[in-house]
Protein backbone atom coordinates (compact mmCIF):
# COMPACT_ATOMS: atom_id res chain seq x y z
CA UNK A 1 0.00 0.00 0.00
CA UNK A 2 1.18 3.16 -1.23
CA UNK A 3 0.45 6.83 0.41
CA UNK A 4 -2.83 7.85 0.47
CA UNK A 5 -2.75 10.05 -3.05
CA UNK A 6 -2.80 7.03 -4.97
CA UNK A 7 -6.96 6.71 -3.95
CA UNK A 8 -7.06 10.10 -5.96
CA UNK A 9 -7.12 8.06 -8.91
CA UNK A 10 -11.01 7.15 -9.33
CA UNK A 11 -10.71 4.03 -10.53
CA UNK A 12 -8.68 2.89 -8.03
CA UNK A 13 -11.05 4.07 -5.42
CA UNK A 14 -14.30 2.52 -6.93
CA UNK A 15 -11.93 -0.42 -6.72
CA UNK A 16 -11.52 -0.12 -3.29
CA UNK A 17 -15.05 1.05 -2.19
CA UNK A 18 -16.27 -2.34 -4.15
CA UNK A 19 -13.99 -4.31 -1.85
CA UNK A 20 -14.89 -2.25 1.72
CA UNK A 21 -18.25 -1.07 1.48
CA UNK A 22 -19.83 -3.97 2.34
CA UNK A 23 -17.88 -4.68 5.58
CA UNK A 24 -18.51 -0.99 6.51
CA UNK A 25 -22.21 -1.33 6.22
CA UNK A 26 -22.61 -4.23 8.19
CA UNK A 27 -20.29 -3.10 10.62
CA UNK A 28 -22.23 0.52 10.96
CA UNK A 29 -25.81 -1.79 11.29
CA UNK A 30 -24.23 -3.99 13.53
CA UNK A 31 -22.88 -1.05 15.78
CA UNK A 32 -25.81 0.75 15.72
CA UNK A 33 -28.65 -1.66 15.87
CA UNK A 34 -26.54 -2.70 19.19
CA UNK A 35 -25.87 0.58 20.56
CA UNK A 36 -29.60 1.38 20.90
CA UNK A 37 -31.12 -2.10 21.50
CA UNK A 38 -28.37 -1.78 24.36
CA UNK A 39 -29.13 2.29 25.08
CA UNK A 40 -33.59 1.66 24.79
CA UNK A 41 -34.05 -1.89 26.77
CA UNK A 42 -31.06 -2.55 28.77
CA UNK A 43 -30.21 1.02 30.71
CA UNK A 44 -32.28 2.45 33.57
CA UNK A 45 -33.88 5.26 33.45
CA UNK A 46 -32.20 8.91 34.56
CA UNK A 47 -33.67 9.25 38.02
CA UNK A 48 -34.41 12.90 37.25
CA UNK A 49 -35.32 12.52 33.44
CA UNK A 50 -36.96 9.60 33.15
CA UNK A 51 -37.07 7.46 30.46
CA UNK A 52 -36.76 10.48 28.14
CA UNK A 53 -33.37 10.61 28.47
CA UNK A 54 -33.02 7.42 25.90
CA UNK A 55 -33.28 9.66 23.41
CA UNK A 56 -29.85 10.90 23.88
CA UNK A 57 -28.65 7.85 21.88
CA UNK A 58 -29.74 9.37 18.83
CA UNK A 59 -29.32 13.12 19.50
CA UNK A 60 -25.75 13.01 20.28
CA UNK A 61 -24.46 10.87 17.32
CA UNK A 62 -26.15 12.87 15.32
CA UNK A 63 -24.98 16.04 16.52
CA UNK A 64 -21.40 15.20 16.69
CA UNK A 65 -22.06 13.88 13.07
CA UNK A 66 -22.96 16.66 11.64
CA UNK A 67 -19.74 19.32 12.88
CA UNK A 68 -17.39 16.48 11.94
CA UNK A 69 -19.12 16.16 8.45
CA UNK A 70 -18.44 19.75 7.71
CA UNK A 71 -15.02 19.77 9.22
CA UNK A 72 -14.26 16.33 6.62
CA UNK A 73 -16.09 18.87 3.89
CA UNK A 74 -13.09 21.51 4.41
CA UNK A 75 -10.99 19.01 4.34
CA UNK A 76 -11.58 17.38 1.18
CA UNK A 77 -12.51 21.66 -0.28
CA UNK A 78 -8.81 22.26 0.46
CA UNK A 79 -7.58 19.24 -0.65
CA UNK A 80 -9.79 19.63 -4.06
CA UNK A 81 -8.09 23.38 -4.65
CA UNK A 82 -4.58 22.27 -3.57
CA UNK A 83 -4.29 19.00 -5.50
CA UNK A 84 -6.93 18.91 -7.55
CA UNK A 85 -8.38 15.47 -7.10
CA UNK A 86 -11.64 15.46 -8.41
CA UNK A 87 -12.28 12.38 -5.99
CA UNK A 88 -12.00 14.69 -3.23
CA UNK A 89 -14.13 16.96 -4.45
CA UNK A 90 -17.14 14.39 -5.27
CA UNK A 91 -16.77 13.12 -1.51
CA UNK A 92 -17.34 16.58 -0.42
CA UNK A 93 -20.61 17.11 -2.50
CA UNK A 94 -21.43 13.58 -1.61
CA UNK A 95 -21.04 13.97 2.42
CA UNK A 96 -23.40 17.25 2.08
CA UNK A 97 -27.01 15.95 1.94
CA UNK A 98 -25.66 12.92 5.05
CA UNK A 99 -24.83 16.27 6.88
CA UNK A 100 -27.60 18.04 5.99
CA UNK A 101 -29.95 14.92 7.47
CA UNK A 102 -27.87 14.24 10.48
CA UNK A 103 -28.51 18.10 11.87
CA UNK A 104 -31.89 17.82 10.95
CA UNK A 105 -31.96 14.79 13.31
CA UNK A 106 -30.60 16.80 15.93
CA UNK A 107 -32.65 19.55 16.12
CA UNK A 108 -35.28 17.42 15.97
CA UNK A 109 -34.45 14.73 18.36
CA UNK A 110 -33.76 18.08 20.38
CA UNK A 111 -36.65 19.18 20.06
CA UNK A 112 -38.10 16.11 20.45
CA UNK A 113 -36.05 15.63 24.22
CA UNK A 114 -36.87 19.64 25.42
CA UNK A 115 -40.27 19.54 25.12
CA UNK A 116 -41.00 17.57 28.23
CA UNK A 117 -37.44 18.69 29.86
CA UNK A 118 -37.47 22.65 29.08
CA UNK A 119 -41.22 22.56 28.47
CA UNK A 120 -40.50 24.07 25.15
CA UNK A 121 -39.80 22.67 21.50
CA UNK A 122 -36.82 25.47 20.23
CA UNK A 123 -35.44 27.80 22.13
CA UNK A 124 -32.69 30.88 21.00
CA UNK A 125 -30.22 28.91 22.93
CA UNK A 126 -26.47 29.06 21.39
CA UNK A 127 -25.82 25.46 20.86
CA UNK A 128 -29.82 25.13 19.20
CA UNK A 129 -29.12 28.43 17.09
CA UNK A 130 -25.73 27.39 15.70
CA UNK A 131 -27.16 24.33 14.55
CA UNK A 132 -29.69 25.97 12.64
CA UNK A 133 -27.19 28.30 10.95
CA UNK A 134 -24.93 24.75 10.38
CA UNK A 135 -28.02 23.84 8.85
CA UNK A 136 -28.35 26.71 6.52
CA UNK A 137 -24.56 26.56 5.69
CA UNK A 138 -25.27 22.80 4.54
CA UNK A 139 -28.45 23.90 2.61
CA UNK A 140 -26.01 27.19 0.68
CA UNK A 141 -24.02 24.56 -0.10
CA UNK A 142 -25.84 22.00 -1.42
CA UNK A 143 -27.97 24.53 -3.60
CA UNK A 144 -24.68 25.75 -4.93
CA UNK A 145 -23.74 22.69 -6.00
CA UNK A 146 -26.81 21.79 -7.66
CA UNK A 147 -27.31 25.15 -9.57
CA UNK A 148 -23.99 25.66 -11.75
CA UNK A 149 -23.77 22.84 -14.61
CA UNK A 150 -20.28 22.89 -15.09
CA UNK A 151 -18.55 20.61 -12.65
CA UNK A 152 -15.45 21.64 -12.27
CA UNK A 153 -16.60 25.62 -11.75
CA UNK A 154 -19.24 24.13 -9.49
CA UNK A 155 -16.75 22.09 -7.08
CA UNK A 156 -14.43 25.22 -7.13
CA UNK A 157 -16.80 27.64 -5.95
CA UNK A 158 -18.31 24.98 -3.26
CA UNK A 159 -14.99 24.51 -2.02
CA UNK A 160 -14.68 28.38 -1.36
CA UNK A 161 -18.10 28.69 -0.14
CA UNK A 162 -16.97 25.71 2.39
CA UNK A 163 -13.80 27.51 3.47
CA UNK A 164 -15.34 30.92 3.93
CA UNK A 165 -18.21 29.39 5.61
CA UNK A 166 -16.04 27.57 7.89
CA UNK A 167 -14.66 31.06 9.15
CA UNK A 168 -18.27 32.49 9.45
CA UNK A 169 -19.65 29.39 11.16
CA UNK A 170 -16.85 29.62 14.10
CA UNK A 171 -17.82 33.72 14.33
CA UNK A 172 -21.29 33.00 14.28
CA UNK A 173 -20.57 30.65 17.32
CA UNK A 174 -18.92 32.67 18.99
CA UNK A 175 -21.21 35.74 18.45
CA UNK A 176 -24.47 33.35 19.29
CA UNK A 177 -22.86 32.59 22.55
CA UNK A 178 -22.20 36.05 22.85
CA UNK A 179 -26.19 37.18 22.40
CA UNK A 180 -27.56 34.62 24.53
CA UNK A 181 -26.11 32.55 27.34
CA UNK A 182 -28.64 29.10 27.27
CA UNK A 183 -30.21 26.91 28.61
CA UNK A 184 -28.58 23.76 26.71
CA UNK A 185 -25.97 21.36 29.13
CA UNK A 186 -22.02 21.85 27.99
CA UNK A 187 -20.99 18.67 26.54
CA UNK A 188 -20.16 15.96 29.03
CA UNK A 189 -19.45 12.71 27.50
CA UNK A 190 -16.09 13.38 27.42
CA UNK A 191 -16.07 15.00 30.82
CA UNK A 192 -13.26 13.79 33.48
CA UNK A 193 -13.82 10.53 34.81
CA UNK A 194 -16.09 9.75 32.42
CA UNK A 195 -13.84 7.10 31.44
CA UNK A 196 -12.58 6.53 34.28
CA UNK A 197 -16.12 5.71 35.98
CA UNK A 198 -15.20 8.17 38.97
CA UNK A 199 -18.61 9.37 39.80
CA UNK A 200 -19.39 12.94 39.99
CA UNK A 201 -23.04 14.12 39.31
CA UNK A 202 -22.37 15.80 35.59
CA UNK A 203 -20.84 13.57 33.52
CA UNK A 204 -22.43 10.73 32.16
CA UNK A 205 -23.00 7.38 33.46
CA UNK A 206 -20.78 4.33 32.09
CA UNK A 207 -24.12 2.44 32.10
CA UNK A 208 -24.75 5.10 29.34
CA UNK A 209 -21.59 5.60 28.17
CA UNK A 210 -21.09 2.27 26.93
CA UNK A 211 -23.91 2.11 24.45
CA UNK A 212 -23.84 5.74 23.50
CA UNK A 213 -20.22 5.00 22.44
CA UNK A 214 -21.63 2.12 20.53
CA UNK A 215 -24.35 4.75 18.51
CA UNK A 216 -21.44 6.97 17.67
CA UNK A 217 -19.26 4.35 16.23
CA UNK A 218 -22.40 2.88 14.73
CA UNK A 219 -22.85 6.57 13.21
CA UNK A 220 -19.74 7.18 12.46
CA UNK A 221 -19.55 4.14 10.05
CA UNK A 222 -22.92 4.46 8.75
CA UNK A 223 -21.44 8.05 7.46
CA UNK A 224 -18.27 6.44 5.88
CA UNK A 225 -20.28 3.94 4.19
CA UNK A 226 -22.77 6.15 2.37
CA UNK A 227 -19.98 8.89 1.73
CA UNK A 228 -17.80 5.76 -0.03
CA UNK A 229 -20.96 4.60 -1.97
CA UNK A 230 -22.23 8.21 -3.23
CA UNK A 231 -18.54 9.28 -4.21
CA UNK A 232 -19.18 5.98 -5.85
CA UNK A 233 -22.20 7.04 -7.50
CA UNK A 234 -20.64 10.49 -9.00
CA UNK A 235 -17.93 8.98 -10.02
CA UNK A 236 -19.74 6.86 -12.36
CA UNK A 237 -22.23 9.45 -13.23
CA UNK A 238 -19.65 11.80 -14.26
CA UNK A 239 -17.97 8.80 -16.80
CA UNK A 240 -21.43 8.11 -18.01
CA UNK A 241 -21.76 11.80 -18.61
CA UNK A 242 -18.45 11.64 -20.26
CA UNK A 243 -19.25 8.55 -22.26
CA UNK A 244 -22.72 9.96 -23.53
CA UNK A 245 -20.48 12.98 -24.84
CA UNK A 246 -18.35 11.40 -26.73
CA UNK A 247 -20.73 9.34 -28.17
CA UNK A 248 -22.50 12.68 -29.42
CA UNK A 249 -19.57 13.50 -31.03
CA UNK A 250 -18.64 10.54 -32.89
CA UNK B 1 -10.02 52.54 -10.49
CA UNK B 2 -11.31 55.65 -9.66
CA UNK B 3 -13.01 55.67 -13.62
CA UNK B 4 -14.18 52.52 -12.65
CA UNK B 5 -15.79 53.79 -9.26
CA UNK B 6 -17.47 56.57 -10.58
CA UNK B 7 -18.83 54.67 -13.16
CA UNK B 8 -20.67 52.76 -11.17
CA UNK B 9 -21.65 55.37 -9.15
CA UNK B 10 -23.23 57.39 -11.89
CA UNK B 11 -24.72 54.21 -13.56
CA UNK B 12 -26.52 53.73 -9.97
CA UNK B 13 -27.36 57.27 -9.56
CA UNK B 14 -29.27 57.40 -13.06
CA UNK B 15 -32.91 56.37 -13.86
CA UNK B 16 -32.85 52.45 -13.37
CA UNK B 17 -29.93 52.20 -11.44
CA UNK B 18 -31.75 51.29 -7.96
CA UNK B 19 -30.02 53.85 -6.02
CA UNK B 20 -33.92 54.42 -4.02
CA UNK B 21 -34.28 50.99 -3.99
CA UNK B 22 -32.42 50.25 -0.73
CA UNK B 23 -34.14 53.32 1.07
CA UNK B 24 -37.46 52.88 0.52
CA UNK B 25 -37.75 49.45 1.34
CA UNK B 26 -35.72 50.71 4.39
CA UNK B 27 -39.01 52.75 4.89
CA UNK B 28 -41.35 50.62 4.07
CA UNK B 29 -40.26 47.71 6.80
CA UNK B 30 -39.95 50.45 9.32
CA UNK B 31 -43.79 51.96 8.56
CA UNK B 32 -44.72 48.70 8.59
CA UNK B 33 -43.43 47.42 12.05
CA UNK B 34 -45.66 49.67 13.96
CA UNK B 35 -48.62 48.52 12.34
CA UNK B 36 -47.88 44.95 12.86
CA UNK B 37 -47.12 45.14 16.65
CA UNK B 38 -49.17 47.95 17.45
CA UNK B 39 -48.48 51.61 18.69
CA UNK B 40 -46.96 51.09 22.30
CA UNK B 41 -44.40 53.43 22.47
CA UNK B 42 -42.21 51.41 25.11
CA UNK B 43 -42.09 48.06 22.58
CA UNK B 44 -41.28 50.48 20.13
CA UNK B 45 -38.40 51.86 22.16
CA UNK B 46 -37.20 48.09 23.04
CA UNK B 47 -37.44 46.72 19.78
CA UNK B 48 -36.67 50.05 17.49
CA UNK B 49 -32.46 49.26 17.82
CA UNK B 50 -33.55 45.53 16.50
CA UNK B 51 -36.17 46.63 13.58
CA UNK B 52 -33.26 49.09 11.55
CA UNK B 53 -30.87 46.73 12.05
CA UNK B 54 -33.37 43.95 10.26
CA UNK B 55 -34.17 47.25 7.86
CA UNK B 56 -31.02 47.75 6.61
CA UNK B 57 -29.81 44.60 6.27
CA UNK B 58 -32.66 43.51 4.14
CA UNK B 59 -32.23 46.91 2.27
CA UNK B 60 -28.78 45.80 1.45
CA UNK B 61 -29.71 41.90 0.26
CA UNK B 62 -32.50 43.73 -1.42
CA UNK B 63 -29.52 45.27 -4.37
CA UNK B 64 -26.91 42.71 -4.24
CA UNK B 65 -27.58 40.62 -7.53
CA UNK B 66 -27.16 43.95 -8.84
CA UNK B 67 -23.58 44.33 -8.09
CA UNK B 68 -21.74 42.22 -10.70
CA UNK B 69 -25.15 40.79 -12.48
CA UNK B 70 -25.54 43.49 -14.60
CA UNK B 71 -21.62 43.76 -15.36
CA UNK B 72 -21.37 40.03 -16.38
CA UNK B 73 -24.33 40.55 -18.79
CA UNK B 74 -23.25 43.11 -20.89
CA UNK B 75 -19.91 41.86 -20.58
CA UNK B 76 -17.82 44.85 -18.78
CA UNK B 77 -16.88 42.31 -16.15
CA UNK B 78 -15.00 40.24 -19.28
CA UNK B 79 -13.25 43.98 -19.98
CA UNK B 80 -12.28 44.53 -16.45
CA UNK B 81 -11.22 41.53 -15.85
CA UNK B 82 -8.46 41.30 -18.74
CA UNK B 83 -7.12 44.97 -17.90
CA UNK B 84 -4.20 45.69 -15.34
CA UNK B 85 -6.42 45.97 -12.44
CA UNK B 86 -5.64 43.42 -9.99
CA UNK B 87 -9.57 41.43 -9.70
CA UNK B 88 -9.24 42.08 -6.15
CA UNK B 89 -8.84 45.98 -6.81
CA UNK B 90 -11.70 45.42 -8.66
CA UNK B 91 -13.86 43.39 -6.58
CA UNK B 92 -13.30 45.87 -3.72
CA UNK B 93 -14.34 49.35 -5.58
CA UNK B 94 -17.35 47.45 -6.21
CA UNK B 95 -18.15 46.79 -2.67
CA UNK B 96 -17.35 50.56 -2.13
CA UNK B 97 -19.52 51.76 -5.04
CA UNK B 98 -22.49 49.47 -3.18
CA UNK B 99 -21.77 50.84 0.20
CA UNK B 100 -21.62 54.64 -1.11
CA UNK B 101 -24.75 53.92 -3.05
CA UNK B 102 -26.94 51.70 -0.36
CA UNK B 103 -24.97 51.83 3.01
CA UNK B 104 -24.38 55.42 3.18
CA UNK B 105 -27.90 56.32 2.55
CA UNK B 106 -29.10 53.80 5.08
CA UNK B 107 -26.86 55.35 7.93
CA UNK B 108 -28.31 58.78 6.73
CA UNK B 109 -31.77 57.96 7.14
CA UNK B 110 -31.83 55.62 10.17
CA UNK B 111 -32.16 58.47 12.76
CA UNK B 112 -35.18 60.27 11.10
CA UNK B 113 -36.67 56.58 11.09
CA UNK B 114 -35.31 56.31 14.68
CA UNK B 115 -37.78 58.66 15.33
CA UNK B 116 -40.81 57.11 14.03
CA UNK B 117 -40.03 53.99 16.11
CA UNK B 118 -39.55 56.03 19.68
CA UNK B 119 -35.86 55.48 19.65
CA UNK B 120 -34.39 57.06 23.13
CA UNK B 121 -32.48 60.47 22.51
CA UNK B 122 -29.12 58.31 23.95
CA UNK B 123 -29.72 55.76 21.28
CA UNK B 124 -29.40 57.92 17.94
CA UNK B 125 -25.37 58.33 18.37
CA UNK B 126 -24.77 54.21 18.10
CA UNK B 127 -27.03 53.54 16.13
CA UNK B 128 -25.72 55.90 13.34
CA UNK B 129 -22.28 54.58 14.75
CA UNK B 130 -23.33 50.87 14.34
CA UNK B 131 -24.58 50.88 11.12
CA UNK B 132 -21.21 52.96 9.70
CA UNK B 133 -19.76 50.74 11.31
CA UNK B 134 -21.74 47.49 9.93
CA UNK B 135 -22.61 48.39 6.45
CA UNK B 136 -19.24 48.14 4.89
CA UNK B 137 -19.15 44.32 6.61
CA UNK B 138 -22.45 43.74 4.94
CA UNK B 139 -21.49 45.17 1.26
CA UNK B 140 -18.08 43.68 1.15
CA UNK B 141 -19.70 39.79 2.53
CA UNK B 142 -22.21 40.78 -0.41
CA UNK B 143 -20.06 41.74 -2.95
CA UNK B 144 -18.77 38.12 -2.19
CA UNK B 145 -22.06 36.67 -2.41
CA UNK B 146 -23.04 37.87 -5.72
CA UNK B 147 -19.61 36.79 -7.10
CA UNK B 148 -20.56 33.21 -5.78
CA UNK B 149 -23.36 33.67 -7.90
CA UNK B 150 -22.87 35.71 -10.68
CA UNK B 151 -22.75 33.03 -13.43
CA UNK B 152 -26.79 31.66 -12.29
CA UNK B 153 -29.39 32.74 -13.92
CA UNK B 154 -31.94 34.32 -11.65
CA UNK B 155 -29.27 33.61 -9.10
CA UNK B 156 -31.34 36.09 -5.89
CA UNK B 157 -32.76 33.48 -3.96
CA UNK B 158 -29.77 31.49 -3.90
CA UNK B 159 -27.61 34.24 -3.36
CA UNK B 160 -30.18 35.10 -0.78
CA UNK B 161 -29.96 31.59 0.88
CA UNK B 162 -26.03 31.82 0.56
CA UNK B 163 -25.36 35.20 2.28
CA UNK B 164 -28.26 34.52 5.26
CA UNK B 165 -25.59 32.30 7.21
CA UNK B 166 -22.69 35.10 6.28
CA UNK B 167 -24.38 38.01 7.78
CA UNK B 168 -25.59 36.99 10.95
CA UNK B 169 -22.79 37.52 13.14
CA UNK B 170 -22.43 41.17 11.64
CA UNK B 171 -25.81 41.65 12.61
CA UNK B 172 -25.44 40.09 16.14
CA UNK B 173 -22.66 42.63 16.89
CA UNK B 174 -24.33 45.69 15.27
CA UNK B 175 -27.92 45.06 16.81
CA UNK B 176 -26.37 44.43 20.19
CA UNK B 177 -24.43 47.61 19.96
CA UNK B 178 -27.14 49.95 18.65
CA UNK B 179 -29.36 48.33 21.82
CA UNK B 180 -26.96 48.81 24.32
CA UNK B 181 -26.41 52.23 22.95
CA UNK B 182 -30.05 53.01 23.25
CA UNK B 183 -30.17 51.15 27.23
CA UNK B 184 -27.63 53.24 27.90
CA UNK B 185 -25.41 49.84 28.56
CA UNK B 186 -21.71 49.21 28.54
CA UNK B 187 -20.58 49.41 24.64
CA UNK B 188 -17.00 48.18 24.21
CA UNK B 189 -17.26 45.06 23.20
CA UNK B 190 -19.88 44.29 20.87
CA UNK B 191 -18.03 47.57 19.52
CA UNK B 192 -14.28 46.09 19.14
CA UNK B 193 -16.37 43.10 17.77
CA UNK B 194 -18.20 44.65 14.90
CA UNK B 195 -15.38 46.80 14.32
CA UNK B 196 -12.83 44.14 13.96
CA UNK B 197 -15.33 41.83 11.76
CA UNK B 198 -15.94 44.68 9.46
CA UNK B 199 -12.11 45.37 9.12
CA UNK B 200 -12.14 42.07 8.94
CA UNK B 201 -13.37 41.14 6.02
CA UNK B 202 -12.58 44.34 3.97
CA UNK B 203 -8.98 42.97 4.35
CA UNK B 204 -9.66 39.45 3.83
CA UNK B 205 -12.66 38.56 1.82
CA UNK B 206 -12.15 40.81 -1.47
CA UNK B 207 -9.44 38.10 -2.32
CA UNK B 208 -11.87 35.39 -1.81
CA UNK B 209 -14.35 37.33 -4.26
CA UNK B 210 -11.66 37.55 -6.69
CA UNK B 211 -10.57 34.22 -6.49
CA UNK B 212 -14.39 33.19 -7.04
CA UNK B 213 -14.79 35.74 -10.24
CA UNK B 214 -11.60 33.97 -11.52
CA UNK B 215 -13.50 30.84 -11.31
CA UNK B 216 -16.82 32.31 -12.49
CA UNK B 217 -15.08 34.41 -15.74
CA UNK B 218 -12.69 31.26 -16.51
Amino acid sequence: MGSIWEYANPVKFSQTVSRFLMPVAVLAAIATIVGLVWGFFFTPDDYRQGSTVKIIYLHVPSALMAINIWFMMLVTSLIWLVRRHHVSALAAKAAAPVGVVMTLIALWTGAVWGQPMWGTWWAWDPRLTSFLILFLFYLGYIALWEAIDNPDTAADLTAVLCIVGSVFAMLSRYAVNFWNQGLHQGASIMRAGAVTGADTEEKVSNVFFYPLMMCIIGFVLFFVALVLLRTRTEIHKRRTRALLARERLA
Amino acid sequence: MKALLFRDLKLAFRAGGGFGLGIAFFLIVVILVPFSVGPESGLLTKIAPGVLWLGALLACLLSLDRILALDWEDGTLDLVATSPLPLEGVVSVKALAHWLTTGVPLVVAAPVFGVLLNLPPQGFVWLVTSLALGTPALSVIGTFGAALTVGIKRGGLLLSLLILPLYVPTLIFGAELARRGAEGQDVATPLLMLAGITFGVIALLPFASALVLRMNLR
